[in-house]
């Protein structure tokens, strides 16, 4: 079971519309710290959206709006006084497809962490963001070379190094692997157990082999007859991949939908 | 909603029958060998140790395929465990199979020899053993624990029967040590059905874990 205490983020009686459309309904989930959530289910349930709404991403989305609340650090992150660009470094993001800059290496690392003030050693934060990330040894003679040079698991852990960069506490994934070929798949994945160490973890995925190997923690979504999204059931990734609670859940998990 | 994944479903349900089928040979191989043994009938015996190589095919066939299902549908939850609850399955049928060999064998060993006793508790014991076997694969195709737990009560009568069996064997071994021979054999069938209602009941206890995810202990 997951322990409330450990909850880095928790979401409470969220719904999230664009314009009139509820994408996702009275979602109440927890992110553990230091653990992976998997956020997954069929296409068009909500799960992308739910992910977002950790770090005000819809925000940018036109006539979106957030109902209910979510807590970071134990605050409100939707709050009037709360600017989103600060929430937006302190939980960070990684899309589908890798959009590293059209800059070099270094500069995609570098960049983050000047706007953001930082003011130490910026060879020695690009070094230990790139290791992070394992990709140090790979790129470390071509650091001025453009990023898109790099192969797109490559790129994609460039852009996991350039998140890890800002010193966040999350990091948000939103299908992080599914562009990428197999053994690309794997480094992100091993990856992503490293870096939970350190972070904490929630990923969407359709792959849910991937999701069975790499969470801690599993959040089934499905849509209801509006087609607005809501959450089935949460547990251990054990517990919902061996003996889920719910039918739906199992029909899904195993196939039979989808 | 349409069902999905049509194929892997058949493939499940298809494999579920060539379960029912093995159980079905390993049903008729007790009871063969007991028919054996009673009637003296060294034939039969000979046909219950060729059908036991049938029952060996069967394991290895549905092992295969149950094998190819997991490398290539990846199934999880209730599949995964209806998957691994059948390859348990088999494995006790056949071990069932190998007690009917032996029980076979026994029949011929003493198939010359006059009865020391009629035999009444032992072809007993064989029909419990089958029934139970027809009535826990019936509850395993059907994914019933309540059945496959009644089921098991079976084994106790098998048990009891077999403590019987035993006391009385002794007694006639104390009694006149020529019976010695004869009398170690039927203690050993009578070993060897009890031993072949407790892979029943092992079967009862993968159903239930089939349909719960959880391991009970029916064998007390």
């Amino acid at each position: 079971m997951q322990k409330e205490s450990e909850y880095i983020i928790t979401i409470k009686n969220l719904n999230q519309y664009y314009g009139d459309f509820l994408a996702a309904k009275d979602v109440n989930l927890g992110l553990e710290k230091n653990k992976v959530t998997a956020l997954i289910g069929p296409s068009g349930c909500g799960k992308s959206t739910v992910l977002r709404t950790m770090n005000r991403m819809n925000d940018l989305i036109k006539g979106a709006g957030t109902k209910g609340e979510v807590f970071f650090e134990g605050k409100n992150i939707y709050d009037k006084n709360v600017d989103p660009v600060e929430v937006r470094r302190k939980i960070g993001m990684v899309f589908q497809k890798p959009n590293p800059f059209p800059k070099s290496i270094y500069e995609n690392i570098a960049w983050g962490a000047r706007i953001n003030g930082f003011q130490g050693n910026m060879d020695e934060l690009v070094e230990t963001s790139l290791k992070k990330t394992a990709l140090w040894e790979e790129v470390k003679d071509k650091l001025k070379q453009n990023a898109l040079s790099l192969s797109g698991g490559q790129q994609q852990r460039l852009c996991i190094a350039r998140a890890v960069a800002v010193q966040p506490s999350v990091l948000l994934m939103d299908e992080p692997a599914s562009a990428l070929d197999p053994i690309s798949t794997a480094k992100i994945e091993d990856l992503i157990d490293e870096l939970k160490q350190t972070y904490t973890i929630a990923i969407v995925t359709h792959n849910m082999q991937q999701a069975g190997r790499i969470s801690d923690y599993t959040a089934f979504f499905m849509v209801d007859e509006e087609r607005a999204g809501f959450l089935v059931e949460m547990g251990s990734t054990d517990q919902i991949f061996f003996n889920p609670s719910d039918k739906r859940t199992e029909a899904y998990i195993s196939g039979r939908f989808g | 909603m349409k069902e999905i994944r049509k194929h892997y479903h058949e493939a499940i349900a298809e494999i579920d029958r060539e379960v029912l089928k093995m159980g079905a040979h390993v049903e008729e191989s007790v009871g063969k060998a007991m028919s054996a043994l009673v009637n003296q009938d060294t034939s039969l015996a000979e046909q219950v140790l060729a059908g036991d190589e049938v029952i060996n095919r069967f394991e290895q066939q549905i092992q295969d395929r149950l094998t190819v299902l997991i490398a290539t549908e990846q199934p999880v939850a209730g599949e995964l465990r209806h998957i691994i609850t059948s390859l348990k399955v088999i494995s006790q049928l056949e071990r069932m199979g190998d007690h009917s060999v032996h029980i076979a064998k026994a029949a011929v060993k003493i198939a010359q020899e006059k009865f020391i006793k009629s035999l009444i508790d032992l072809p007993k014991m064989a029909e419990y053993g089958m029934k139970m076997v027809h009535e826990v694969l019936t509850a395993f195709s059907d994914r019933d624990k309540d059945k496959a737990i009644s089921v098991a009560q079976l084994d106790d009568r098998i048990d009891e029967l077999h403590n019987q069996v035993w006391r009385e064997l002794l007694t006639y071994m104390m009694a006149d040590v020529s019976t010695i021979n004869q009398a170690t054999t039927l203690l050993f069938v009578s070993r060897w059905l009890e031993r072949f209602g407790d892979h029943a009941t092992n079967i009862s206890e993968w159903v239930v874990y089939d349909s719960t995810g959880e391991h009970i202990e029916l064998n007390l």
